[in-house]
């Protein structure tokens, strides 16, 4: 699917009901209305807990508390429908809980270890404390923007890649080589991470890298409100001077 | 009654009034807080002891705790209470101090319910409804509804509770003594219970809710319809406050009063002759242009008061992001924001690039201003409604003046 020109885009959002504490409904709005500002059709759907996930390039899991998380896991669980659609590349953003139900396995409040996805290799167990706060990370040569409320802590497999590396915050609370915190998880078209909240709300240039994935070619640029709000969070969270910040 | 309170517990009502005096001389604060908390330290027994003797109302719930209060108040025809908010131990023990009046109406915190509710043995507990409110402090809202239960399960309380509202439910229905006063007020907001907060499968929220596990809307006690009829009569309510959400306010503190004895006709009267709470709903001014005060503080209040505003003019929304407010403002995309499509959003806070990029993503238009500049680049002869967030709403009350 992705690799071809796509000009119409299907968005499906997994279980709001159950997982969607944080606003998480609105990474598709701003999936879609940056890719309807550059002429591509969009067609965003709710997919319920007894409902098919349907054939969309781009698939959204959000936050959410235990008992929904584990009723969206075993959701999730009942086929291999969510495999299938990431295997044949479609986009899959998975936040908070929906990161750590995508993992090996993931601890609940009162010690109880539920078997994930296993769509990534990691661990979840309980932190020692709750992570509450912003949550700053380098992607690539980028800086990505967020806010983090969890209390899980995240070892990812020796086999996996995460996301970013910490500037500000926990992210999955655990080190890569050097002392720094990782954050989440990337692999092909998997994306995973502890920023939740509406995270391409305020990383513009995060939602348009999962568009181009998607849509399989390169977006015109676009600038939004959304860039002023990157460029002051970073600045903010960072305490960084202006010179440091790049794009 | 003071006399009668030990030496420890009177130290520590001493202490409350001169840090109090202090405080307000000082002009920090109205001083309610500071003193509370200097007189819990000097005796954490102090609520207990000055609830004795007093019939209490305890009024809780996400959104809607300040208004009902007062309209608790005015139903009763008069009562102690913490009208600033101050709705923690602190402000509490503050309220108790000030006025020796038996009946006693308290805002409390939904966080605090259980130490509030343990400390002075209410008569009534008014339970509005649970939705998602700043979510960086506050417990999820599953976790306080089961605290809630937990807190009411061997209370003598009766508990009066909005029966539309599956989470308010779910902490009411446990309850041994079964003293609830079911209440069908209505509900906006069905965000926050789509899944059942018994068995977490999919609940569907509209009328008369049921899940497959048995867990369901109960009977009613009372309706608010056209009227608000149970207990064998029905009375009008007709209220001044703006709002279905303020009428449903209205209703639930008519019936808190009806069980402490006013007649439910005569609360109904007293209810609607209240214009506003705490500078809620009132139009000031500032620099020529005059505007209209609402606060709203998570997705639930919004989308209550977003019906108020005019659709296709200005409209002001300021978003604060302090500790009083929430640190995280994901929360602007649970909001309806969109029903702004039309009107001209002027954007005002220290997270008004936030709320600016939300309504651009719903092709609301959106301006980014401060708040010294608002009222200058609105030129209309009519109020603005402003929509502010906790300390943003204070900072309106403050650099605004009365008409
Ligand atoms: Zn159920």
């Amino acid at each position: 699917m992705a690799g071809n020109d796509v000009t119409m885009l299907k968005i499906a959002v997994l279980y709001p009901e159950l997982l969607g504490t944080y606003g998480d409904g609105g990474n598709a709005l701003v999936l879609a209305s940056r890719a309807r500002r550059r002429g591509v059709e969009v067609e965003v759907v709710q997919v319920a807990l007894d409902e098919e996930i349907p054939d969309a390039q781009i698939l959204l899991l959000g936050g959410g508390e235990d008992g929904p998380q584990r009723q969206a896991t075993y959701g999730l669980a009942k086929d291999d429908t969510l495999a299938k659609r990431v295997n044949d590349g479609a986009v899959l953003l998975a936040v908070c809980a929906g990161f750590q139900l995508i993992g090996t396995s993931y601890e609940v409040e009162g010690g109880l270890h539920v078997e994930g996805l296993g769509l990534v290799e990691s661990v979840t167990t309980r932190g020692a404390k709750r992570r509450v706060g912003d949550l700053l990370t380098r992607v690539g040569n980028r800086w990505m923007v967020g806010f983090e409320n969890h209390g899980g802590e995240t070892e990812l497999g020796s086999n996996e890649v995460p996301l970013g590396v910490v500037e500000a915050g926990a992210g999955n609370g655990r080190f890569a080589g050097g002392a720094r915190y990782v954050d989440g998880v990337r692999r092909g078209n998997i994306f995973g991470t502890y920023a939740h909240g509406p995270v391409l709300a305020q990383n513009p240039w995060f939602a348009d890298e999962l568009l181009t994935h998607a849509l399989g070619r390169e977006l015109e640029p676009l600038s939004s409100v959304a860039d002023d709000l990157h460029r002051s969070r970073v600045r903010e969270i960072g305490d960084f001077h202006d010179d440091v910040v790049d794009y | 009654m003071a006399t009668r309170l030990p030496l420890r517990s009177s130290l520590a009502l001493a202490g409350l009034r001169i840090v109090n005096r202090t405080s307000r001389a000082l002009g920090v604060g109205q001083g309610t807080v500071a003193g509370g908390r200097v007189a819990l330290r000097i005796d954490p027994q102090l609520v207990r002891r000055m609830s004795a003797r007093r019939r209490i109302v305890l009024v809780t719930g996400t959104n809607g705790k300040t208004t009902t209060t007062a309209l608790v108040v005015a139903a009763l025809g008069g009562a102690t209470t913490n009208a600033t908010g101050s709705n923690m131990s602190a402000g509490i023990v503050a309220a108790l101090a000030t006025d020796q009046s038996p009946l006693t109406v308290l805002e409390v915190d939904e966080a605090y319910l259980a130490t509030v509710a343990e400390a002075t043995q209410p008569e009534v507990v008014v339970l509005l409804n649970l939705s998602r409110d700043q979510l960086d402090r506050a417990a999820e809202v599953r976790v306080l509804a089961e605290k809630w239960r937990t807190t009411l399960h061997n209370s003598s309380a009766t508990i009066v509770a909005n029966c539309a509202d599956p989470l308010v439910v779910y902490a009411a229905v446990a309850q041994m003594n079964s003293k609830v006063v079911w209440c069908d007020v209505g509900s906006s907001w069905t965000l926050d219970a789509r899944s059942c907060p018994q068995c977490t499968e999919p609940l569907h929220p509209e009328g008369a809710w049921r899940c497959e596990c048995g867990f369901a809307k109960p009977i009613p006690d009372f309706v608010l319809g056209e009227t608000l009829s149970g207990a064998g009569s029905s009375v009008e309510l007709d209220i001044s406050l703006p709002g279905a959400f303020n009428r449903s306010n209205a209703a639930l503190a008519v019936v808190a009063a009806s069980l402490l004895g006013t007649p439910l006709q005569l609360a109904a009267e007293r209810v609607g002759t209240i214009r506003e709470v705490a500078g809620r709903f009132t139009v000031r001014q500032r620099d020529g242009q005059t505007f209209r005060l609402m606060l709203a503080k998570n997705p639930a209040g919004v989308s209550a008061l977003i019906g108020l505003v005019a659709g296709g003019s200005d409209v002001v929304v300021s978003i604060n992001d302090l500790i009083a407010d929430g640190t995280d403002p994901s929360w602007l995309y649970d909001a309806p924001f969109d029903q702004l499509r039309g009107s001209t959003v002027w954007c005002t806070g220290e997270r008004a690039l936030d709320l600016a990029t939300r309504l651009e993503y719903d092709d609301v238009t959106a301006r980014v201003v401060t708040v010294d500049e608002v009222a200058g680049q609105i030129a209309t002869s009519k109020p603005v409604d402003v929509i502010a967030n906790y300390t943003a709403f204070a900072a309106w009350l403050e650099t605004t003046s009365p008409c």
